[in-house]
C-alpha cells in the first residue's frame, strides 16, 4: 500500500505522497483491535450470541456513519434499511427463494440499496430537520408496509418459520451462535474493510469536503446531489447487510426492526463512540451493549438512566476532548509501530 | 480579440432590490479585468451569477459563445470558471495537501473513485507539491486548515481556485483582510499566474487595480457605468465623483 514515487521526484512530492498514504496505512491499533477480535472466537464461546449481536449494531452503526460521520447527513429512520434487510433475508430464505445465507445477504444489500437510492432524493432536499423527518417518515411508512400484508410478513407476531440453510452448503447454524458469530465477524469485517477504502479514496474525501463546505464543494467542481446520493444509497446497503444478518442469525425478523427506537438506539450508539473514523460505531457497539447487560443486571427496569447519563456526560465533554485524552495512547502505539531494530534514530521522520 | 466570458442584459432581483441591472460585460481572453465599485455596487452579486451560484432573473451568460446560463456551478468549473470567495470559504477539518487533492483529482475526472486512495497517483501528488511551493504554504501543509493563520488561509483560497486550471478566474477581493506586510505574498501571487489565463479581480484598493489590471469596469447599484483601460478610468470625472461619494451613495 505504500507509495513508490518516481525517481526523479522532488522531495516536496514525495512528502505529500507518504503524508497521504501514511493516513490510509492500518496503525498498530487498528490490528490490535481486529487481532482481539479474532481471538474472541476462541477466548469467549459462551458469550457468541452477544458479540454477533455486538456486530450487527457495530456493523448498523457504521452504516449510519457513513452518512453522518463522513458527509454530514443526519438520519433519524435508518432502521428502514436495516428492517428491510431483514425481512428481504427473511423472506428469501422462507420462501426458498434464495437459500444459500451469503448469496441471500448480497440479494438483501442490493434490496435496501435500491430503496436508498430513491428515497435519497427525498432525504437530499432541505435542512437537517427536513433530512430527521424525512428519514423518519420513509421508516414509519415501512414498518407499516410490513404490518399491512401480513400474509407474506407475518404481520405483528413477525416473520415466523424462517428456515436458514447451512452456510456455503457447509456450516450449519447452530443454536449456540457459533457458526453465526464466525458468520458476523466475517461479514462485519469485509464491510469495513471495503468502508476503509471508500471514505480514503477521492470519493471520500468530497463526502468530507461536502459536510465540511457544499458551497466551496461545488466550486471546485464536485456534483454534491450525486455524491451524495451515492453514499446513502451505499449506507442503506450497509444498513440491510446487518438487518439480513440479524434476521439469518435469528431466524427470524419482526415489525420492531423498523422501529424508531432501533434508528434512535444507532444514532446513541454511533455518538457514544464518535463519528468520522469509522470505529465509531464498533466501539459504541461494544459499551452499549455491555453497559446495558451489566447494568440491567444491577438494576433491570433503570438501566435506561445510566445509559442516558453516559449519553449526556459524552456530549457535554466533547469528541474533541476525549479525542486529546486519547491522543498519548495512539501517539505511542504509533512509536511502537514505527521502530526498528537500528532504525531507532530515524524513527521521527516526518514532522 | 474576442471575449472568452461574457454576458448579455444580466438582471437580478432579490424581491424589489436590484441587485444587477442589464450587466453586460465582456472579458477578453487573457485579459486583466477589474470590476471595481462602491460597496453593494453589486459585484460579489455578478461574480455570483457568472459561477451558477445564483440563477439570473433574466439575461445570458456565454462562455466561449456557448450559453452556460443554465449550468449548476460544478459543470462550470468543468468548464473552466474557478473563483475565489471574499470570506474564506475553505474545508476547516482538512489539511492543505487534502483540500489541493480533492480539487485536482475532481478536474482529473477521478472524484467518483471510490476506491484508489488519494495519494496513490503521482499526477496528482506532484500537482499538489508545485501548487503548495508556489503558494508557500510548505510549512502548513500537514495541518487543518481552520488552525491556519489568516493569511496563508488567504493563499489557500486562491490555491484551490488555480487547482481547478481555470481558463477564467475570478477573484473576489483576494487580499482582503490581509495585514499590510503580508499582502505582497498574495499580489505576487496574482501577478504570477499564468498569461493564459484570463482573470476578473474584483477589488476595493486602487494601487492593487492600477498596478494589476489592463481593463476596468465600474459597476454602480447594479449596472455598469464606465469601462475602460485604466487611464480613462482614472480620468473619468464621474467615476472620481462615485468614489468620492458626490453624485452617489451607493
Amino acid at each position: 500500500m505504500s507509495a513508490v514515487p518516481p525517481e526523479n521526484a522532488r522531495p516536496l512530492a514525495a512528502e505529500v505522497a507518504a503524508f497521504l498514504t501514511r493516513r490510509a496505512r492500518w496503525s498498530p491499533l487498528e490490528v490490535v483491535f481486529w487481532l482481539v477480535a479474532l481471538a474472541s472466537i476462541w477466548l469467549f464461546p459462551q458469550k457468541h450470541l452477544i458479540l454477533t449481536e455486538i456486530c450487527i449494531w457495530g456493523l448498523f452503526a457504521l452504516s449510519l456513519d457513513l452518512i453522518l460521520g463522513y458527509a454530514g447527513v443526519i438520519s433519524l429512520g435508518h432502521a428502514a434499511f436495516f428492517g428491510l434487510g431483514a425481512y428481504s433475508a427473511g423472506l428469501l430464505a422462507k420462501y426458498g427463494w434464495i437459500s444459500e445465507p451469503a448469496l441471500a445477504l448480497v440479494a438483501a444489500a442490493l434490496i435496501a440499496a435500491a430503496l436508498g437510492f430513491i428515497t435519497s432524493f427525498l432525504v437530499l432536499r432541505g435542512s437537517d430537520l427536513t433530512r430527521l423527518m424525512v428519514t423518519f417518515g420513509v421508516a414509519l411508512m415501512l414498518g407499516e408496509i410490513a404490518n399491512k400484508f401480513a400474509g407474506i410478513t407475518g404481520g405483528a407476531d413477525g416473520l415466523q418459520g424462517v428456515e436458514i440453510k447451512p452456510l456455503l452448503g457447509r456450516f450449519e447454524f447452530d443454536l449456540y451462535g457459533h457458526t453465526g458469530y464466525v458468520y458476523a465477524l466475517v461479514v462485519l469485517f469485509v464491510m469495513f474493510v471495503i468502508a476503509r477504502r471508500v471514505v480514503r479514496s477521492p470519493f471520500g474525501l468530497s463526502l468530507q469536503a461536502i459536510r465540511g463546505n457544499a458551497l466551496r464543494s461545488a466550486a471546485v467542481g464536485i456534483a454534491v446531489n450525486w455524491r451524495l446520493v451515492a453514499i446513502y444509497t451505499l449506507s442503506a446497503g450497509y444498513a440491510g447487510v446487518a438487518g439480513a444478518v440479524l434476521a439469518q442469525t435469528q431466524s427470524f425478523a419482526s415489525l420492531e426492526m423498523f422501529s424508531i427506537e432501533r434508528s434512535a438506539d444507532v444514532l446513541l450508539i454511533l455518538i457514544i463512540g464518535g463519528t468520522g473514523y469509522l470505529y465509531g460505531g464498533l466501539v459504541g457497539a461494544l459499551i452499549y451493549r455491555f453497559l446495558q447487560d451489566e447494568l440491567s443486571e444491577l438494576t433491570a427496569r433503570y438501566w435506561q438512566f445510566w445509559i442516558g447519563l453516559i449519553l449526556v456526560a459524552i456530549v457535554l465533554t466533547g469528541r474533541d476532548r476525549i479525542g486529546r485524552w486519547l491522543a498519548p495512547v495512539v501517539r505511542f502505539a504509533d512509536e511502537i509501530a514505527r521502530w526498528r531494530p537500528g532504525r531507532a534514530a530515524s524513527a521521527g521522520e516526518g514532522r | 480579440m474576442a471575449p472568452v466570458l461574457e454576458t448579455r442584459g444580466l438582471d437580478k432581483h432579490f424581491g424589489g432590490i436590484v441587485a444587477a441591472d442589464e450587466v453586460s460585460l465582456s472579458i477578453a481572453k487573457g485579459a486583466r479585468h477589474a470590476l471595481i465599485g462602491p460597496n453593494g455596487a453589486g459585484k460579489t452579486t455578478v461574480v455570483n451569477l457568472l459561477t451558477g451560484v445564483l440563477r439570473p432573473t433574466a439575461g445570458q451568460i456565454l462562455l466561449d459563445g456557448r450559453d452556460i446560463t443554465g449550468l449548476a456551478p460544478h459543470e462550470r468549473v468543468r468548464l473552466g470558471i474557478a473563483r475565489t470567495f471574499q470570506i474564506n470559504q475553505l474545508f476547516a477539518d482538512l489539511t492543505p495537501i487534502e483540500t489541493l487533492g480533492l480539487a485536482i483529482s475532481e478536474r482529473l475526472g477521478l472524484g467518483s473513485d471510490w476506491w484508489r486512495i488519494v495519494g496513490s497517483r503521482s499526477s496528482v501528488t506532484d500537482e499538489i507539491a508545485e501548487l503548495i511551493e508556489r503558494f508557500r504554504l510548505g510549512d502548513v501543509m500537514c495541518e487543518r486548515t481552520a488552525i491556519l493563520p489568516y493569511g496563508k488561509q488567504r493563499l489557500l483560497e486562491i490555491a484551490l481556485a488555480i487547482a481547478c486550471k481555470p481558463r477564467v478566474l475570478l477573484l473576489d477581493e483576494p487580499a482582503a483582510g490581509v495585514p499590510e506586510d503580508e499582502r505582497h505574498e498574495i499580489l505576487s501571487s496574482v501577478e504570477a499566474l499564468p498569461k493564459d489565463v484570463t482573470v476578473l479581480l474584483i477589488e476595493h484598493d486602487m494601487d492593487i487595480i492600477f498596478s494589476f489590471a489592463d481593463r476596468i469596469s465600474v459597476l454602480v447599484n447594479g449596472s455598469l457605468f464606465v469601462e475602460g483601460d485604466p487611464d480613462e478610468v482614472a480620468r473619468d470625472p464621474r467615476v472620481r465623483a462615485v468614489y468620492l461619494g458626490e453624485a452617489f451613495d451607493a
